[in-house]
């Protein structure tokens, strides 16, 4: 039944609609042909992973062009997915939480476990819950952070940065910037009153949504990567809701300044994964680029990526003293253990999580 | 003779047919599919109207249609009250051998990409930018003025924009407009205020509302100035689209408020088709 209720075939709506889109999808296709070559490995990924110097020392050591397409968000991927061939796509960087909806579409291959360096990750950062289905890893952890309070320390009074009270209170009214996107914001209004992330249900829904109303009243802005960055780098405002490492550790050179905290109420713990195509005509290489990106050298290379910083899940990451200063590197076993997993709702409780996030945005 | 004939009536067709592909292929085609995508539902597939249902019992969602709605009106309003008058100094008080320096000059905007334009106006109206600097400097504010990451932000942005599109249009009407008309009304005794209301005004409104549809065309369905300049503090429809794909790739909801989106700008055009008469040639 479910499968019948998926195939386009069985619905002639779907069957027309999948026929037009492939057919409008075949002109860039047609544009778009012979560009990459057989040894190519074709990676859809996240701003980090196109950094050259972290592609380059792989490129040069195996001889293969990485050719990347940078997506933001799963649903976005998983389109440019959709509209592709089989064979297309050799690896995809994703949500670690969203693993499981790229398994559940039958896009993954299960990852050698023997040829990974799953020893040396960071416990807490394996979430097995979402990478492994049914008995198979079809995701491996690459990078993680924290969605916690990034602050200007010069500005801010840090002691007040223990608490995620201080985001809803009149002090810093105005000076505060939220991050958007709703699932690690959510999780955060979830920690700020006392509910745990992993245990949310619908019934939370309202509780949440004041929480969020009382963040939106005191906040000047909400804000994409860029734009919240930004905010907090030219003192547009001196707190970021959802920022941490990934915001403020890129710029620690130029503003010192910032900084981040994990409250008392914890933080809500982001991770990325890297995830091999069923479909991939260049298994071999695929992999070699997964362990690469997993070895020292390269984890090293992608938590200090140009695009943004975050912590590498290899506790072996060949960071130097200074990298590791910036990114609170020592201090990860406190942090980890005070952090929760980010939301991972069902579909019904995903949409009814959007929709609460464009009422507090259109909220005056 | 039937030969010729053929050849006459398949002229035509074949100068239209690469245009005509051009249509099919990258507006019906797709248009089509998107209509598809909007009755289908998101989990399970199947027909569905709840995509269109959630647009109109939502009030953040049609708030999101107000706010579009509200800003390109404001935007379309103030970029012609400032364009009209560029305009005409433009075509009436320049030199000619001046003109087309001045109009390469008034295009310049056009020249600079569209989200560097939008990020130097963020700087510019920041709390430590260059307006809040320079009104705190002669005294006029002791706080910063919040003028980046608001409505006003958003407006600023796009009049920069549209007042050169609009200035084009209507200098180029301005331009075509014939001496006698004014020289005519003269004769009669009309002074200039009067001239300007009763000839020049009406016979350059083709110009304005040329330009003003392509304002509200551009500016209802930009997603890049709000997002850069709002702040987020309020959600016009592109973003309101944008947001149904980023995580949840929920194409069919998508889909149903671009469906939306374009009806507005539909009857928007009819309403301007109707008024310009352009449907009698």
């Amino acid at each position: 039944m479910t499968v019948n209720a998926q195939n386009p075939l069985s619905n002639p709506l779907s069957a027309l609609k999948s026929c037009l889109a492939a057919a409008c999808a075949a002109a860039p296709l047609l544009l778009t042909a012979g560009g990459a070559q057989a040894a190519d490995l074709n990676a859809l990924i996240w701003c980090d992973h196109s950094d050259p110097a972290l592609l380059q020392p792989f490129e040069e050591a195996n001889n293969v062009k990485v050719n990347v397409k940078e997506f933001e968000g799963t649903g976005a991927g998983l389109a440019i997915v959709d509209q592709s061939q089989p064979g297309d796509w050799d690896v995809m960087v994703i949500d670690s939480i969203d693993v499981s909806r790229g398994v559940e579409k039958g896009l993954f291959e299960p990852l050698p476990e023997d040829k990974l360096p799953f020893a040396d990750l960071f416990p807490e950062v394996k979430m097995d819950k979402s990478t492994v289905v049914d008995g198979k890893r079809y995701g491996i952890t690459e990078k993680f952070g924290y969605n916690t309070i990034g602050f200007n320390k010069t500005k801010v009074d840090p002691v007040d940065m223990q608490s995620l009270a201080s985001l809803t209170g009149d002090k810093y009214k105005g000076k505060i910037a939220i991050y958007d996107y709703y699932l690690p914001v959510i999780g955060m209004a979830a920690l700020a009153i006392g509910k745990k992330t992993a245990d949310l249900t619908e019934a939370d829904l309202p509780a949440l949504k004041t929480e969020l109303l009382k963040m939106k009243a005191n906040a000047k802005l909400v804000g994409e990567v860029t734009a919240s960055q930004t905010a907090l780098a030219t003192g547009e405002v001196d707190i970021l809701v959802g920022g941490g490492e990934w915001v403020t550790a890129g710029l620690a050179k130029e503003n010192p300044a910032l900084d981040f905290s994990i409250p008392k109420e914890g933080a809500v713990l982001w991770s990325q994964s890297l995830a091999m195509f069923k479909d991939s005509k260049n298994k071999d290489m695929a992999l070699k680029f997964i362990q690469y990106i997993l070895s020292p050298e390269g984890q090293a290379r992608l938590a200090t990526s140009s695009c943004y910083w975050g912590m590498p899940a290899n506790s072996k990451a060949a960071l130097t003293d200074e990298q590791k200063k910036i990114l609170r590197f020592d201090e990860q076993p406190g942090f980890l253990a005070r952090a929760q997993t980010y939301p991972a709702p069902n579909a019904d409780l995903d949409k009814k999580m959007q929709d609460m996030w464009t009422e507090m945005l259109q909220a005056q | 003779m039937s030969v010729s004939g053929s050849n006459s009536r398949a002229l035509p067709w074949a100068l239209v047919t690469p245009a005509l592909a051009w249509t099919l292929l990258f507006f019906v085609l797709p248009f089509i599919a998107m209509g598809l995508s909007s009755l289908t539902a998101h989990e399970g597939g199947g027909f569905t109207l709840a995509n269109y249902s959630q647009f109109f019992t939502d009030p953040s969602y049609w708030r999101a249609m107000v706010n579009s709605l509200e800003v390109t009106a404001t935007v379309t309003v103030i970029s012609i009250l400032l364009a009209y008058p560029f305009a005409w100094i433009l075509a009436e008080q320049v030199p000619e051998r001046w003109q087309r320096l001045a109009l390469m000059l008034a295009v310049l905007p056009f020249w600079t990409s569209y989200v560097v334009r939008s990020y130097s106006w963020l700087l510019v109206l920041a709390q430590n930018g260059v307006v809040n600097r320079a009104l705190s400097g002669i005294g006029l504010i002791a706080e910063p003025l919040q003028l980046a990451n608001t409505r006003f932000a958003t407006v600023t942005g796009f009049v920069h924009f549209f007042v050169m599109l609009l200035t084009l249009t209507i200098f180029a009407n301005l331009k075509q407009l014939s001496p006698s008309y004014r020289k005519a009304a003269a004769d009669l005794g009309a002074g200039p205020v009067r001239t300007f209301l009763h000839v020049v005004l009406p016979l350059t409104l083709p110009g304005i509302m040329v330009g003003a549809f392509l304002t509200f065309v551009l500016c209802i369905g930009d997603y890049i100035t709000p997002q850069i300049l709002g702040g987020n503090n309020e959600l016009v429809m592109p973003q309101l689209v944008m947001m149904q794909i980023g995580r949840r790739g929920d194409f069919p909801l998508a889909s149903a408020l671009s469906i939306i989106l374009m009806a507005v700008v539909t009857i928007a055009y009819l309403a301007c088709a109707r008024w310009l008469k352009i449907e009698r040639a």
